[in-house]
């Protein structure tokens, strides 16, 4: 499990950040490692923030959905916060719509949305 | 021979430059070019000196009769000032073909006087009104090309503003923003629209977005899948978005054209998609007792 993208546990939320530079090989890992976190923790959400991504590819894009799928199997509602808008638009043009996963504008309007 | 080609053109110029440019004046007064409805005779005459002056300085610099460019640096100041009489005048108005005729002026009154110095030397006159005249010409086509680049410029100012007027995202209220599009939407505009909409809502940080059609007349496929990739995107980035304003018609359409909207919330009219919204950042609007 790469440093690239830390899982913090708060208030049964497990927290991702993914990062700028992150490769396949992290994202395949994170996609496993989250996984089984939600289950150990029992977690009733999995918050992704990728603000910091620039681009997405149509593989970064199979993986958020595919997470958020596992998520839904296990129980926990995805939320992805912060996308950018040249990433809105790729994934829309990509026919991605990550219907799986809730969406909010950042990982404040997220817990929000959690806590209500 | 490069010597005397500009010689007497240039002791002509030095020597009766305020004589010039009244000839050069009353030649535009007859031609109808002076325009003194836009200029007053003191512009125009100041103009006209600038010119003169920048001209001698031009040939003083090494222009010579058979090596003419007037890109070279010897005629930057005339060129700058060229710009700044062509800029200013096209400003109030003035046509490329008078600023050219304003120009070409200027020839008559160096021809006549070039005639009357060089009578006795009929080939020495030929090569300098050769050298002038391809000058004066020089400055003509010149004119027209700033002419020609301040219209693009202006074309282009007019464009870029048009495409933002046709596409103003407004904030009406604390995490609500609205769109309303009007007239013809193509893929570069539905483009355009889409990158504005959502580089405003990260600049706003708007929850509810409400694209009104009221002002679309028509929708066609094409438009109406736009409409489905921008709400698809809005959702993307953590915001609801709610079509407001679609007539009767184009549901009509929309549904004959087999396009499905899903989990897009669409409201007849801009009134209640706004009472949504409000409702959704959780604001009300109240009405008074006693009204």
């Amino acid at each position: 499990m790469s440093a690239a993208s830390a899982i913090y546990f708060v208030e049964g939320v497990l927290l991702v950040a993914i990062q700028e530079d992150i490769s396949d090989t992290d994202i395949l890992d994170l996609q496993e490692a989250l996984s089984e976190r939600v289950v150990a923790d029992a977690a009733r959400a999995v918050v992704m923030d990728i603000s910091a991504l620039e681009i997405v590819d149509t593989f970064v894009g199979r993986i958020l959905a595919q997470l958020a799928g596992v998520s839904k199997l296990l129980d926990a509602q995805t939320y992805v916060v912060g996308m950018r808008p040249a990433v809105a638009m790729t994934l829309v043009e990509l026919g991605m719509d990550l219907s799986e996963s809730k969406t909010a504008l950042s990982l404040t309007h997220a817990l929000r949305d959690l806590r209500a | 021979m490069t010597e005397t080609a500009t010689e007497t053109v240039l002791t002509i110029l030095q020597h009766d430059f305020e004589e010039i440019v009244s000839a050069w004046i009353t030649t535009q007064s007859d031609e109808g070019v002076q325009r003194t409805d836009l200029f007053s005779h003191k512009e125009g005459r100041e103009q006209t000196s600038g010119l003169m002056r920048a001209l001698i300085s031009g040939i003083e610099n090494g222009a010579t009769g058979d090596r003419f460019d007037l890109s070279s640096d010897a005629w930057a100041e005339l060129r700058s000032v060229l710009v700044e009489v062509t800029q200013e005048r096209s400003s109030r108005g003035v046509t490329p073909s008078d600023m050219a005729s304003f120009v070409l002026a200027l020839k008559a009154p160096i021809f006549y006087r070039l005639k009357d110095k060089l009578a006795d030397f009929p080939s020495q006159l030929v090569e300098e009104i050769w050298f002038i005249s391809r000058v004066i010409d020089a400055f003509a086509v010149y004119c027209a090309e700033v002419f020609i680049a301040e219209r693009d410029r202006i074309i282009e100012q007019q464009r870029d503003q048009m495409q933002e007027l046709s596409t103003p995202v407004v904030e009406l209220w604390d995490k609500v923003l609205t769109l309303p599009l009007i007239g013809t939407m193509d893929s570069a505009r539905a483009q355009e629209v889409m990158e504005n909409l959502l580089e405003t809502i990260l600049r706003r940080e708007a929850e509810v977005v409400i694209v009104d059609l009221t002002g679309v007349q028509t929708v066609d496929t094409q438009v109406a899948q736009h409409m489905l990739r921008m709400a698809a995107a809005v959702r993307l980035m953590g915001a609801q978005c709610i079509i407001s304003g679609i007539s009767p018609t184009i549901a009509q359409t929309m549904v004959q054209l087999g396009v499905d909207v899903g989990e897009v919330t669409t409201r007849s009219t801009i009134r209640n998609g706004l009472a949504d919204a409000l409702d959704r950042v959780g604001y009300a609007i109240v009405k008074k007792k006693d009204h």
